[in-house]
């Protein structure tokens, strides 16, 4: 492999890696973007994800269960999976964060219940399915193309234009349609919006919907991807996608995304020129720069008026 | 060893009936000895501590349903008390700290990992209580630790054994490594076998180097710059679930050569996560489960009886460890009712194991608690079974 198909190939794969972090930042934003709550649950709503993926794929699959042909199980396990990882979200908004906002808790206090959601999450798949990792059945054909050295899966493709796709769906959601527009004004004034017959309860569960369904997805994908599902995977990820918020400008669905392809090509290209064992450490220097010089992030203002 | 121990057992419990006369339940009044084992049962290799946990509770099982071990003309249940040291080093070490004050056990066996068992040694080298680790590697472990001793074989010795093999195997000379750098194990295994290469092709001969970290899930962009580099083998010191991640990512970009793992690898959790892109491929290990014959045989026959799947090689070291501490035991000849004291003497008796014959092969200890022992290289064949390819012993 020549130097230029080397570079080809490592910017491929930073777009694997960004993809998955795009994904969990989109949920991470949505819902600041709203409550101004930073869902730290949201990395562990991603590993339920995942989980949920698994079983839905292995009853789908085996011959006990309805033994469904490959293509037909894939596309049930996306809908299915989409579908009760959102129910994972609202429940947790229904039971953990809509009593603390009731009360008028200050969004500290929910943070810290988000983050303490997230570690129930962890250690009750601990509890209920045990240690061992579980390993995700294989749902499409996998077949790899290869250019003269540079190669890529159709799982990666798959996987990139799901997270463009995504995007661009909640992109349009949110700036275009009626629901996006109140979803906006929650976030500009919280108290006023009910009085203007906006039912936020409703807006609110919508964007937990949203967010949880997109984590679902990456759960589904990343399992194809990286095979091992294990407890406490989604911690990790759950991090860095926040940090991919943070950096893209956390409130905007443009930040996020785009925040995530930057993790992915920082954490992929560092290794490209520079020993790998300086990984983590210089990809996080870099955001630690780059914060440094906007403060918001690269889409945030420093106003009141975010998504 | 079976029948010796059988028939010291049976004159044993005589004579404690004939000595205790008319009460005989004053012979198993002893109190029991504690064996505490700081295994990781969650965390990255949960496979490690079930394996641990089984191959125990199995021996556990069948020394005390003879009552329990003879020492000295007494009976003594055995108690083993696991704790999970969830995989992690500072958990490990918190453990097995519990284990010595708290519980008051005799020894420890464990951790497994060098990661955990290089830290968690040397607390029990300071509190003076005699440890096991069955399955670790990375000489740090017993290193000027008068207490801490082995079952396995150490990766200095290891890492010659791939390299002799993979120049033999695959006619290679550019070496390519991709190793764990927050694990001891890894990265002591992957200095060592940097080491051992060059030394034997010339420097510079390992062509790439790379590393990755504890939680990672994407290894595309290091296996990358190894494509680049276009080495005739990969090795993977490696856990087997990140060994398994890699080989299918690696197989993803289109590597086409041959992988060479570590004893690690040897979980039978690997052909589950690996699938079919591990078969055809070598690694060392301490022992090879398909053609053993006598009591190794007889261990795997009883186990996968009992468990349903052949024994790992850390169900197997785990049981040689124990037996190794039971037979220190028994040397002992007495149980002192001191705790401090009955720990060194069996201290003393580890140390001074002449010839031990353990189900992973013959092993005395040297004066730094490592035993000295053969190492086998084998193949994942077809059925995703580790077939015996050869084996290797210290000079």
């Amino acid at each position: 492999m020549d130097d230029t198909n080397a570079i080809i190939q490592y910017g491929l794969n930073a777009l694997q890696l960004g993809s998955f972090y795009a994904l969990i930042a989109l949920g991470y934003t949505l819902v600041y973007g709203v409550l101004r709550l930073i869902n730290f649950a949201h990395g562990d709503v991603f590993m339920v994800g995942a989980y949920i993926a698994f079983f839905v794929s292995s009853f789908l699959l085996s011959p006990e269960g309805l033994a469904c042909g490959q293509t037909t199980a894939f596309v049930l396990t996306l809908v299915l999976t989409t579908i009760l990882t959102s129910g994972v979200g609202v429940t947790l908004e229904r039971v953990a964060y809509r009593p603390l906002r009731r009360q008028g808790a200050h969004r500290l206090y929910v943070v810290i219940t988000a983050l303490m959601c997230g570690i129930l999450l962890e250690n009750a798949n601990l509890a209920l399915l045990g240690a061992s990792s579980r390993t995700l059945p294989d749902l499409i054909h996998k077949e790899v193309i290869n250019w003269g050295g540079v190669t890529i899966t159709n799982l990666k493709i798959l996987i990139f234009m799901a997270a463009i796709l995504v995007f661009v769906l909640l992109q349009t959601i949110v700036m275009k349609s009626r629901f996006g527009m109140a979803m906006r004004a929650i976030s500009w004034d919280p108290f006023a919006i009910p009085l203007m017959g906006i039912p936020v309860d409703k807006i609110i569960v919508f964007t937990f919907v949203m967010g949880s369904g997109v984590a679902g997805l990456g759960g589904l994908l990343y399992g194809m991807a990286y095979v091992k599902l294990e407890n406490t995977m989604g911690m990790m990820m759950g991090w860095k996608a926040f940090i991919a918020a943070v950096v893209g400008g956390i409130g905007d669905i443009r930040g996020a995304f785009l925040g995530g392809l930057l993790l992915g090509a920082v954490e992929a290209l560092v290794p490209a020129f520079l020993p790998s064992s300086y990984k983590d450490l210089i990809s996080f220097s870099i955001l630690i720069a780059i914060l440094c010089l906007r403060p918001t992030g690269i889409f945030g203002v420093p106003l009141t008026t975010k998504i | 060893m079976e029948t010796t121990f059988f028939k010291h057992l049976s004159v044993g419990t005589l004579s404690a009936l004939l000595l205790t006369g008319l009460t005989p339940t004053a012979g198993a009044a002893e109190a029991p000895i504690k064996f505490g084992f700081p295994i990781p049962i969650t965390g990255e290799i949960p496979k490690v501590g079930e394996s641990t946990k089984l191959a125990a509770e199995m021996l556990q099982e069948e020394v005390n349903a003879k009552g329990g071990l003879l020492v000295g003309g007494k009976i003594y249940p055995l108690e083993f008390i696991y704790e999970d040291n969830e995989s992690k080093p500072d958990t490990a070490v918190n453990v097995t700290l519990k284990l010595i004050d708290r519980d008051k056990v005799l020894v420890v066996i464990g951790p497994q990992s060098s990661r955990q068992a290089v830290p968690a040694a040397g607390v029990a080298d300071d509190n003076e209580t005699p440890l096991i680790t069955p399955w670790s590697t990375n000489p740090e472990a017993t290193k000027d630790r008068p207490w801490v001793f082995r079952a396995a074989f150490l990766d200095p010795f290891q890492a010659p054994v791939i390299t002799d093999f993979a120049m033999k195997q695959f006619q290679a000379q550019k070496a390519a490594v991709l190793y764990e750098i927050s694990n001891d194990y890894s990265k002591g295994l992957a200095d060592n076998f940097k080491e051992a290469w060059e030394k034997k092709n010339g420097p510079d001969s390992v062509i790439a180097f790379e590393s990755h970290g504890p939680k990672d899930a994407d290894f595309s962009s290091q296996l990358t710059t190894i494509i680049k580099a276009d080495p005739d083998f990969l090795f993977l010191p490696q856990n087997y679930s990140f060994a398994a991640m890699i080989i299918r990512q690696a197989r993803d970009l289109g590597f086409k050569k041959p992988f060479m793992g570590s004893d690690a690898w040897g979980s039978a959790e690997l052909m589950k996560l690996c699938g079919d892109d591990c078969k055809g491929q070598y690694f060392s290990t301490h022992y090879a489960a398909a053609g053993a014959t006598g009591a190794t045989k007889e261990f795997i026959d009883k186990y996968n009886k009992k468990y349903g799947y052949v024994p790992d090689d850390v169900a197997a070291l785990t049981w040689d460890a124990i037996n190794i501490a039971l037979q220190a035991i028994q040397d002992g000849g007495r149980v002192e009712p001191n705790l401090a004291a009955e720990r060194k003497l069996i201290r003393d008796n580890i140390a001074n194991i002449k010839n031990f014959k353990g189900i992973t092969g013959d092993m005395r200890f040297d004066d730094q608690g490592d035993p000295i022992k053969c190492a086998v290289v084998v193949k994942i064949d077809d059925q995703g079974e580790f077939t015996f390819v050869e084996s290797v012993c210290p000079k």
